[in-house]
Formats: structure tokens, sequence, C-alpha cells
């Protein structure tokens, strides 16, 4: 069986410049994936065109299996959409939204009203009878907009930043309905500017930058790719830090980071995965006389993956996460 | 394989389903916030009380009385109000993001704007027998006959006209600013016109150009049905039922095209 969603070459224009320069793009069935990137890096636009909201300049792209720009309305059929905007009605109830999306989605009346209350507890929404929904919290609106997503059972499921402006209980509770839906076989493809959202929920993530994905893997895959671990130090007299800097980078694989949100005394050595480089870097310190207040061995984040890969971590702006 | 939903039936029935669908979500917005659409609908009967009671005195018209003077220009400026709501509507989906969900959903594209249509419609209807049963209770005596029946027929048509330049501005605003715009700019639309005052106390080119409103042509062919005198004020006034025809038409061509492209437009 082939990807769920196939992106080849996916070009987009607007005044004159290329938002996408040839995407490319695989979801396998029943996978998750996160499309991470900046603002203006494109997502939007990659999600708009696949979802037949936007045609492509050129390139191709299916969606289960089917071209988007030929058939626009047998694709409609077969994915669910949730934009990034809560897009339900404000003014009705969250089961009378449901109703009203069913029955344009050619439910009968009967199946319809079946159907919303069916998605309501699939959602995990409780069922607030004739409460509009401008009176919703945002984590609610969000679950009801993702069950109108949810009427014919999609095969694909597409999210556009579905926890941005939410507060964490609401992001917990989006994590929730979409894991529930990934164990039921639905295929995702989210995208997100949150790193922490793409590890917790994706099987692949791909970074879109410039139009283009400039890396694509398995969170780990791409962690790992960008320099193993990360050695965190504390140093106890904070003078000595650039010292100590110094120092480790020779033990150790990289060259180290210095966070300058921290007094001065708190190092990040990017590491390779090798037997006694810990112990090395202890050492090393030791010799000079260097007081280690703290250390700590940890895989190193998707978010200093990103800024590697996207290149920001060269330039001294901070990028909010 | 996956099973899809069939479709049962042509696309024209669900053409027209998912219109009614649609028209019944503001029909649902009615129940739920009478407040808007009540208010929507007084206004011109408050309006109309303003001018008949207040300042009409000072107004002379032809047959001398302006009760039975402004009662139709009142129905025809409804029709004219009805515009603001539609634009207003199209906004607050576009912005919302409605929009598109209806856009990317399974259901026939052309019920976005065929429901939106049936609802306008249905409150204007309700608009216009507020107006005229407030009309009645003035005293406003409309000649009875089929002539009472092609001038709801006029009316409407003029509403059909106006709603497609509402859908085509509501597609063209890209924020809610144009709305406040538009709602400023449709009264000096309104004044230019003869439903307050008739165009021979205007000035001789203004006359002219309040004779050829397209709200003008309507106001003076329901006058005509409805009984109420005209005075002889060109050819625009001589015309009034053929322009009352051909205005809404001509409106309907140029806005229906143009919103099509619009919307064709948000997918480029």
């Amino acid at each position: 069986m082939g990807a769920s969603v196939e992106i080849r070459g996916l070009v987009k224009w607007y005044g004159g410049r290329a938002v996408l320069d040839g995407v490319d793009l695989d979801v396998a069935p029943g996978s998750v994936c996160a499309l991470l990137g900046p603002n203006g890096a494109g997502k939007t636009t990659a999600v708009r065109i696949a979802t037949t909201l936007l045609r492509p300049d050129g390139g191709r792209v299916e969606v289960a299996g089917v071209d988007v720009v030929a058939r626009p309305r047998e694709v409609r059929r077969r994915i669910g959409t949730v934009g990034q905007q809560a897009t339900v009605d404000e003014v009705l109830g969250a089961r009378q939204n449901l109703v009203l999306f069913g029955r344009l989605h050619h439910l009968d009346r009967a199946t319809a009203r079946r159907r919303a209350g069916e998605l309501l507890a699939q959602v995990g929404l409780p069922d607030t009878g004739a409460q509009p929904v401008r009176e919703f919290s945002g984590g609610m609106r969000r679950r009801l907009d993702i069950a109108a997503a949810l009427v014919l059972a999609p095969q694909v499921l597409f999210l556009d930043e579905p926890t941005t402006g939410l507060d964490p209980a609401g992001r917990r509770d989006v994590w929730a309905a979409v894991r529930d839906l990934v164990a039921g076989g639905t295929t995702v493809l989210l995208t997100t500017q949150y790193l922490e959202e793409a590890e917790r929920l994706a099987d692949q993530v791909s970074v879109l930058d410039g139009g283009r994905v400039v890396a694509s893997g398995a969170p780990r895959e791409l962690t790992a790719a960008i320099g193993g671990d990360r050695l965190e130090l504390v140093v106890t007299d904070p003078a000595r830090a650039a010292e100590a800097a110094a120092l480790a980078e020779r033990v150790a694989a990289g060259p180290p980071v210095p966070d300058r949100r921290g007094e001065g005394a708190r190092l990040t050595v990017p590491v390779s995965r090798r037997a006694g480089v810990v112990g090395n870097v202890v050492r090393a310190l030791d010799e000079a006389g260097i007081g280690v207040a703290d250390l700590v061995l940890r895989p190193t984040t998707l978010d200093e993956a990103y800024l590697r890969i996207t290149g920001r971590d060269r330039v001294a702006e901070e990028v909010p996460a | 394989m996956t099973t899809v939903a069939r479709e049962p039936g042509g696309r024209l029935r669900w053409a027209v389903t998912d219109a009614l669908t649609v028209a019944g979500r503001d029909v649902a917005h009615w129940r739920r916030q009478p407040a808007g659409l009540v208010v929507g609908l007084l206004f011109p009967v408050l309006l109309m009380v303003v001018f008949v009671y207040l300042l009409g005195g000072g107004i002379a018209v032809p047959g001398g009385s302006y009760r039975d003077f402004m009662v139709p220009g009142m129905l025809a400026l409804v029709m004219l109000f009805g515009l603001e709501g539609t634009m207003t509507a199209v906004v607050t989906d576009t912005q919302r993001g409605v929009t598109d969900r209806f856009r990317a959903l399974p259901m026939a594209q052309s019920a976005v704007v065929t429901g939106r249509c049936l609802a306008d419609l249905a409150a204007s209807v309700a608009g216009l027998a507020l107006v005229a049963l407030a009309g009645l209770a003035m005293g406003w005596r409309p000649d009875p006959g089929p002539g009472v029946v092609t001038a709801v027929g006029l009316l409407l048509l003029l509403r059909v006209g106006f709603l497609w330049v509402g859908i085509w501005l509501g597609l063209l605003a890209r924020d809610p600013s144009l709305v406040a715009a538009v709602q400023i700019l449709i009264w000096p639309f309104a004044f230019l016109s003869n439903v307050f005052v008739p165009v021979s106390s205007m000035p001789g080119w203004l006359g002219t150009l309040a004779a050829w409103n397209p709200v003008a042509a309507t106001v003076t062919a329901v006058r005509e049905l409805t009984g109420v005198p005209v005075s002889d004020d060109g050819w625009a006034t001589e015309h009034a039922t053929l322009l009352a025809v051909a205005w809404p038409v001509v409106l309907t061509a140029v806005f229906a095209a143009l919103s099509v492209r619009r919307w064709q437009g948000l997918s480029r």
C-alpha cells in the first residue's frame, strides 16, 4: 500500500516568491507526520493544497491515492481538515454543529444525529446541550473542531497548528484526542511550531524551511543525526566558564554552546555517544581545578536539532519555540 | 479498500439539499439570537415613523400624502439595507474560516452561496412584511389587486441584485472595516434617490442621477403599482418598471460574475 499522503515537487508562488519550492513528503498510512517549521515556512500553504483549498503551481499531491487537483471532490470525502482557527459555528451548540456538518456530508437527519453523539464521545466532549460554542474553552472548541472533521471517519486528518493559542490543559486534551484517533488507524498530517508537540505525537518529522523540506525522519533520528547527546554542566565559578568550555570542547565531540540565559556558569556540550566521555570531561575539569556543581547527560532535544537544521543557532536571535 | 459514503441522487439534488442545510444554519442563528434580527427588522419601521410623522410634514410630494409616498420607498430601502446583512455574513464566515471549512467539505460548493441567498431572501420577505404592516397600521392603503403581487416581485428582484453586490463585497473585504464603510456609504446612496423626496425637488443633474439610482426605479414602479401618484421626472421615471427589472438583472449579471471570479480566486 502506498503512502496516505504523497507530495512530489510541490511548488507554490505568491507575488514572485516561491513559498513552496519543491516539497517532497510521504506520510505512511496510520502514521503521524509533523510538519515543523517557523512562521512563513510554508506549512499552512502545503496543507491548504493537500486539502483542496489551494491550487499548486507545480508538482503533484495525492491524498489517499487520489490526485487533489484532478479529483478534489473525492479527496474531500476522504479527508478531515482542521484549520488554524476553530471553524465551527460560534452561535450554535456543539451537537447542533456536528449535525450541521453531518448533513453537509450528506448523512440523513437520523444518521447525522447519531453520528454527532458518537463524535462528541470520541473526542471526549461532555454533553453541553444548547450552550453556544462561543462560551467554550479553547481546548473544548478545538476538540469540537476536530470532531467536525471526523464525520465520515476520514482516512487522513489534516491538523494545521492544532494547539496554537491553547493553554497547557487544552493542549493535553487535543493531544489525547489525536492519539486516540491514531490508535484507531487514522493517518494524521499536522503542522506545528512546537517541537514538543512533534516529539510527543509524531512518528515522522519533516522540517520545512524556506519552502523546502530540509530534514526528515523519526524525531529520534533527527536528534541523533546532529550530534548525539548533550552534557549539561554547571561550574561552581562562573568566571572560569569559558575555560571550562574550551576544555570540554577538546575532550567532547563538538563545540560547546555557552548558555547565555544562565548566569554564565551553565554550559551545554554536544557529546558523541561513546563510553567514558562523561568521565573524560569531568577528569579534565577536575585536573584544571574547575569545580562542577551539576552535571546531566541527556539526548539532544528536537529544539536543538531544529535550530541546527534551520541554521538559526548561528544567528544571535531567539527563536520562539 | 475503504468505503466512502455513496452519493445517491444527482448533483442537482444535493445542490438543493445542501443549500437548504446552509440556509437552515441562518434560521438556527435567528432562533438563538433573535435580538439581531428583530432590531434589523424594526429599524426601517422606526425610520419610516420618523420620516412620516416628524420630517415628512415639510416635504411636498405628488398627491400630497407623504405617508403614501414614503411606504413604497421604505419597502425598497429594506432591500438595499439587506446588502449589509449579506456582506456581514459573508465576511464573518470567511474570516472565521467557516467558508474554508465548507470549501473542504464534499458538499455542493454552490450551496455556500445559494444557501446564503435563500436565508437572506427569507429575512427580506420578513422585513417587507413588517414595513407593509406598519404602513397599513399608519393608514397606508395600496390599490388591491395583481399590482401588489408584481410590486413584491420587483422588490425581491431588487434584493437579489443587491444580494450579489453584498456577496461580492463580502468576498472582497479582508476585514470588517469595509463593512463599516459600506454601512456609512449606503446612506448617501439611499438619499440620492426618490425614497425620501421627489427627484424634482433636487438640482437638475442630481435629480437625474437620483432618478437613475437602481433603488429609485423600483420605488417608482412600486408607487405606480400600488396607486401612489408619480410625477413625470424624465425618461428614467417614465420607464421605471422597465428599469426596475433591468437594474437587478444587470446587477446580478455583473456581481454574480465578479463573485464567481473572486470565489475561484480563493484557491489561487
